[in-house]
């Protein structure tokens, strides 16, 4: 009864929302076909004809229906399709063959779709504002963003000013003072250049074909990387891309397509890799890569043996730590650290106005960083400049005069460590014969030995936050060089003396422990978005019981790790080991290419286009695209640049600016928990979407959509679902519903989470494990059975304090690259690597740009090349930048804005010079991750002037047993540049210079 | 009758270039009728920071100060305007008409501080205009003052008579008072951008081991005469700020209860570190 009652239902629900939606009536005129909801139990159901635009019905069963809606019985049918929706149940009737659904893809998704368009078709979205403008909100990597729109184009994208209905900032009391953040959010420079982005020359705007390239005949695989462009249909791409999956399966087996991604994408919870992408990968059944922790490097593979916390790759707590630094702390030590160009990764300035607070309350900093650092420039104070890779002996330095000098926590070391009188001993030279001494580490660090003896007294004598990388709990920097491993251990160590998490000493650099709500839920893009992938995201934790939806499980249990893939794709072979952050040991478990009975790769679905320029030694990559056991590439990628031109096929993505998605500023979650606590608001925003895709690009969501709808998978992957509705769910399983009303949410677009009274503001990072006390800070970790004896007592460790001998690097034994005492070990590459120090003097480090973030923001033609300090416009090309010291630049010649070629045994790279005393000499920077890829000869073995600086950087592993890159360990020499364009002793088989870029039509 | 004033303090400004990119934001694609047409993508910093670099590692500051067009009140572009191609509003800012100005290349010449650009392609000088467009339509503050994360950039609209009391206030400045233009934009802080120092560490030794030496005591000495005196910090600094480049040498004397004296001698081309001056050798 309620069955047909329902069915009858809805053929007035589309008959109403045809007469009240012009563009409903548009929709229906799309397809002609007949649906037919059927009761198997007792066979009786109800039809819907949709002819011409004019839908008609009837009770009973027609033949021959295109679409075939299978309910197990009436009373199954009557309650999965009485509104509102429960997806919950609806996808046990699914998984229990209770429902089902029979069809061609294009008419089951059209028909579903359909019925959904009955519920979002009259959304209203956006406010209208001066000028005829509607304004809009959407998400960048470096914050939310209001978007002006007139006329179906962005007119601007500027950061969000609060109005008055949004809640009050927390407020902090410190010294006499009330410290109170400014109702707005902040926009890093790679956000406020969004629209430059957007409307780039350089975006795919169309499928596009190598010229060269034809699947059923010559693929000329030799020339990715040379060969132009030739626009093709989508149905052409669609076609080559759903014959190659087919092919390559059947000819070689699991295992032979690769579906491989980089590290971050364009903002939003359903269009995230990890949402649309592992769904559409674990659909498809492919290997994948796996990722180093990278940015974190040293802390996952080192620190984390002395103090636990694999849950955060390494890193430490976070809380409270605004609050203790500003009430507490005398002195920050920023060890390389350089907030206000890290931005907290997707932080934009949140912490800036706090460290101006700082200032204000005249906390005093030092400053340790080979470059005298944006944030050094900035905030002032001492400077110390360590040769690159020879932090951990300053480290070592300071705790022999902590030692003895008698200025550490003896009582803390007491209670709360373990290991000691070995790390005394080793310190102190009496288990090498080596003292650790200043004059020692000045040998190696370049550092005066007494400036070393002045920071360590100062240090053991005020209570002190260490800065600890760019977020001040951990980040990039000094953790991505050959002794990574040993300096972020040092970091612990020292803390571990000076008691960590008493009162103003702890991690930090004011970047987080914002006293924000926590508890308010809203996922973080890591927690999987519809991926329904609870193995490989952080699905299983909340979001999969708030928002029920279809798991997904990749059959293909190959996996390459990421840095190796190369020689994976080159050599048939590579062994690494992946993360696995459950517990300290995960990362002691090699895996190894190929998985046993599994091909090895022949395809590759690459989704974004940024391993050349953010891998070491790039240029691997590039001859790996050459190889011919890659027998098709295809590239899913927004713009036209780096590696998307050794793809054979491009199809065209669009910016999340032109589609639907939902978000939270600097929100991960998962292995990212609680990343918010750097803000000082948690902003939730709607990504409306904004205009039209440019050209024929499509989302993410409908290219895997459309690949999927060849292979009859279109249902399981979207469950009959289009973004948007996807962004509904989104929004009813977290906690908005309870604060706003999605019809406001829509329109408005944002949300400010209010801040928590002072009672409920988390207790400070360790302050209960300095007084012994059970944890009582907001985070699930370890877990439970982690801890030794009692639930919340102690660290992750074996002994449950911070271990100056790690116990678990002690039980796995097999790396002598990391010791269980953290002994020095210079770096293999570096002032110590006879051989190569000879050819190559000079230290290149290359820190995590400023103005783009990875690839995104960089070339493109958009608004950031015209940065002085990003790119310098030389004779018409705009040239990556180059740093060196004035001594070096006069003995080679070289004078500022000169073209200059670095090079090693690897590669070389033109760059454009800047002259500056910011560095020692003998030291080179340059920042990683140019988007641009201009190799001037053959790819992969000639000179690049696109500012690719990773084609120097070393591929090995900081240590054999890691899989962690070390871009900071690289020798190099630097020259004028002569206009060559050939690797010295690198003679590759002649060619023709590539073609220039296709000219594509403007983005308009 | 209050007017627009930009104050900018560069102390606080540290070139994360969201000025320039915002303003970039706003004229890119758009014309915005009687106050801006299009701006080119590229080539033009209607908004720009300029970068000052001082000293020797390790005693190195760098300084930052955006300039932009001054919305002068004496402004030496509108007397080589022609056809009144450019206007004073008002409120103080300052607008080239993007359709009297055409052909108007003098208009850039004419400007002192550079901030007037060519539009090769729409045959215009276009400079930054104070968003007036967007202030017209109650936005509280220019793109640049709402992008910018450390509040280097301020925008006020006061009567002249309380512009001039904060200026005396809070010590602003004209960034180029040798133009005398009247300019409506004011600088903060601009010690570091004009002025070079003379810096070093003092050091001494105990027991054959060398450390820094806290609280001796620095006299900087111009042709015999006392200039400055200050004390060494825990790392043995000192640094003597505000000299003028080129101004010739200067003697630095140090003294120490508990060791001997010692001197040194700097020329001060631009900023100089002169090293560790030891005590007592």
């Amino acid at each position: 009864m309620k069955f047909s009652f329902v069915l009858y239902a809805l053929l007035w629900v589309l008959r109403f929302t045809a007469w009240r939606h012009p563009a409903f009536r548009e929709r229906l005129k799309e397809r002609n076909l007949t649906a037919q909801f059927l009761s198997q139990a007792d066979g009786r159901g109800r039809w819907f004809r949709f002819q011409d635009g004019r839908i008609h019905s009837g009770a009973g069963v027609k033949d021959n229906a295109e679409v075939l809606l299978i309910f197990k019985n009436a009373d199954i049918g009557g309650r999965l399709l009485m509104p509102p929706i429960d997806h919950l149940e609806q996808i046990e009737a699914i998984k229990n063959f209770q429902l089902m659904m029979e069809g061609e893809d294009e008419d089951t998704y059209w028909f579903a779709v359909t019925v959904m368009m009955t519920q979002h078709i009259g959304w209203k979205y956006g406010t209208p504002v001066e000028n005829g403008e509607i304004r809009y909100t959407s998400h960048t990597n470096g914050g939310p963003v209001f978007v002006y729109v007139k006329d179906g184009r962005i007119v601007r994208i500027t950061p969000i000013e609060f109005d008055d209905e949004d809640p009050q900032p927390w407020e902090i009391e410190a010294r006499g003072q009330t410290f109170r953040p400014p109702r707005r959010t902040t926009l890093a420079p790679h956000g406020q250049t969004s629209k430059s982005l957007i409307y780039s020359k350089e975006r795919n705007l169309y499928p596009m074909k190598r010229v060269d390239f034809d699947p059923d005949g010559e693929r000329n695989i030799q020339n990715r990387g040379v060969s132009g462009y030739e626009r093709i249909s989508w149905e052409e791409a669609l076609d080559i891309v759903e014959a190659e999956i087919k092919r390559v399966n059947r000819q070689y087996g699991p295992g032979a397509i690769m579906v491989s991604r980089t590290s971050h994408h364009t903002w939003g919870n359903i269009g995230y890799y990890i949402s649309a992408m592992n769904r559409f990968a674990n659909i498809l059944g492919a290997t994948t890569t796996t990722l180093n922790p990278d940015s974190w490097e040293g802390w996952y593979w080192g620190a984390m043996h002395h103090y636990g916390h694999s849950m955060r790759n390494g890193a430490p707590e976070i809380y409270g730590l605004v609050e203790d630094c500003l009430q507490e702390c005398e002195m920050i030590v920023y060890w390389s650290s350089d907030p206000e160009v890290t931005n907290g990764v997707y932080g934009s300035f949140e912490g800036t106005v706090r460290r101006q607070w700082a200032k204000d309350l005249g906390i005093k900093s030092v400053h340790i960083d080979p470059y005298l650092n944006e944030s050094a420039a900035w905030v002032g104070g001492k400077w110390f400049a360590p040769r690159p890779g020879t932090s951990p002996a300053l480290a070592h330095a300071i705790t022999h005069v902590w030692m003895t000098e008698d200025l550490y926590d003896k009582e803390y070391v007491a209670q709360r460590t373990t290991g000691f009188e070995k790390w005394r001993d080793y310190i102190l030279g009496q288990e090498d014969g080596e003292a650790k001494t200043p004059e020692w580490a000045e040998a190696e660090t370049g550092v005066p030995a007494k400036d070393i003896r002045a920071l360590a007294r100062e240090w053991g004598s005020k209570k002190t936050y260490l800065a600890a990388g760019g977020m001040g709990v951990t980040l990039g920097g000094a953790c991505r060089t050959s002794t990574g491993a040993q300096w972020a251990r040092a970091m612990v160590c020292l803390m571990a003396m000076q008691g960590l998490g008493k009162p103003g000493v702890n991690f930090g650099n004011l970047q987080f422990g914002s006293p924000i709500d926590y508890s308010f839920y809203f996922p973080g893009y890591a927690e999987g978005g519809f991926s329904g992938d609870l193995a490989n995201s952080g699905n299983a934790i909340s979001l999969y019981q708030r928002m029920p939806h279809l798991i997904s499980m990749n059959p293909v249990q190959q996996t390459i790790p990421r840095l190796k893939l190369p020689e994976a794709i080159m050599d048939g072979k590579a062994e690494g080991y992946p993360i696995d952050p459950r517990f300290i040991e995960g990362q002691f478990f090699p895996v190894r290419y190929p998985s046993p009975g599994h091909s090895p790769v022949r395809m590759m679905y690459k989704y974004g286009g940024s391993y050349i320029s953010t891998q070491p030694d790039s240029n691997r990559y590039a001859r790996m695209y050459n190889s011919e056991s890659l027998e098709f590439v295809v590239s899913q990628s927004i713009w036209h640049e780096g590696e998307v031109r050794f793809a054979d096929l491009i199809l065209p993505a669009c910016t999340n600016f032109e589609r639907w998605d939902i978000g939270e500023w600097a929100s991960p979650q998962g292995y990212g928990y609680d990343w918010i606590g750097q803000l000082n608001h948690r902003v939730i925003t709607m990504q409306h979407p904004t205009i039209e895709p440019l050209g024929e690009s499509k989302s993410d969501f409908s290219i895997f959509l459309e690949v999927l709808k060849r292979l009859g998978h279109s249902a399981y992957y979207s469950e009959g679902m289009t973004e948007r509705d996807w962004v509904k769910r989104m929004f009813d399983a977290s906690d908005l519903p309870r604060h706003i009303s999605w019809k406001k949410f829509l329109r408005k677009g944002y949300f400010v989470v209010p801040a928590e009274p002072k009672s409920n503001w988390p207790r400070t990072a360790y302050r209960w494990f300095a007084e012994g006390r059970k944890k009582d800070v907001p985070e699930p970790h370890p877990l439970p059975g982690s801890y030794g004896e009692n639930f919340r007592e102690g660290l992750q460790t074996q002994s449950g304090k911070i271990e100056f001998e790690a116990e678990s690097l002690k039980r796995y034994g097999q790396d002598p690259e990391r010791p269980p005492l953290n002994k020095y070990i210079p770096s293999w590459e570096g002032l110590g690597t006879a051989g190569l120090l000879e050819k190559y003097p000079l230290q290149l480090i290359s820190p995590h740009a400023r103005y783009s973030f990875h690839t995104n923001g960089d070339g493109k033609d958009s608004a950031t090349n015209d940065l002085m300090d990003h790119r310098v416009e030389i004779d018409g090309y705009y040239y990556w930048i180059a740093r060196l010291n004035p001594e070096d630049a006069a003995a080679r010649g070289i004078g500022e804005n000169d073209l200059i070629k670095l090079h090693n045994d690897r590669g070389a790279v033109v760059c454009a010079a800047q002259i500056t005393n910011r560095l020692l000499p003998g030291v080179v920077h340059c920042r990683q991750a140019a988007a641009r890829y201009d190799p001037m000869g053959k790819p992969g073995y000639s000179v690049d002037r696109g500012g690719c600086i990773n084609n120097l950087t070393p591929a090995r592993s900081q240590s054999l047993k890691t899989h962690s890159a070390a871009y900071n360990a690289c020798l190099i020499e630097v020259v004028k540049w002569n206009g060559e364009t050939g690797l010295d002793g690198v003679t590759p088989a002649a060619r023709p210079a590539p073609e220039p870029a296709p000219e594509l039509a403007p983005a308009r | 009758m209050s007017k627009w004033n930009m104050i900018v303090d560069a102390a606080k400004c540290e070139n994360c270039g969201n000025c320039y990119l915002s303003t970039v934001d706003e004229y890119t694609g758009n014309d915005h009728p009687g106050v801006a047409a299009e701006m080119p993508l590229h080539g033009h910093r209607w908004i720009e920071i300029l970068k000052r670099e001082r000293g020797q590692a390790p005693m190195v500051d760098v300084t930052y100060a955006p300039v932009m067009c001054n919305h002068c009140d004496d402004a030496p572009c509108m007397e080589a305007a022609e056809n009144g191609a450019i206007a004073k509003r008002a409120d103080g800012i300052v607008i080239i008409d993007p359709v009297k100005s055409k052909g108007q290349r003098q208009i850039v010449d004419a400007c002192p501080y550079g901030a007037v650009y060519w539009n090769e392609e729409k045959e215009i000088p276009q400079a930054w205009p104070f968003d007036a467009h967007l202030l017209d339509q109650g936005w509280k503050h220019p793109r640049c003052v709402q992008s910018c994360p450390t509040g280097a950039l301020r925008a006020v609209k006061v009567d002249d008579a309380e512009m001039a009391r904060i200026r005396r206030e809070e010590g602003l400045e004209d960034f180029r008072p040798d133009l005398d233009t009247r300019p409506r934009v004011h600088y903060k802080n601009l010690g570091k951008y004009r002025y070079e120092f003379i810096g070093g560490t003092v050091a001494a030794a105990r027991d054959g081991i060398e450390d820094c030496v806290e609280g001796a005591e620095v006299v900087l000495k111009y042709a015999g005469d006392e200039l400055a005196r200050t004390a060494t910090d825990n790392y043995g600094d000192f640094r003597f700020d505000g000299l003028r480049a080129g101004s010739g040498v200067y003697a630095i004397e140090v003294s120490h209860p508990d060791f001997p004296g010692a001197s040194a001698q700097a020329e001060l081309g631009g900023s100089t570190y002169v090293g560790t001056i030891a005590l007592g050798s």
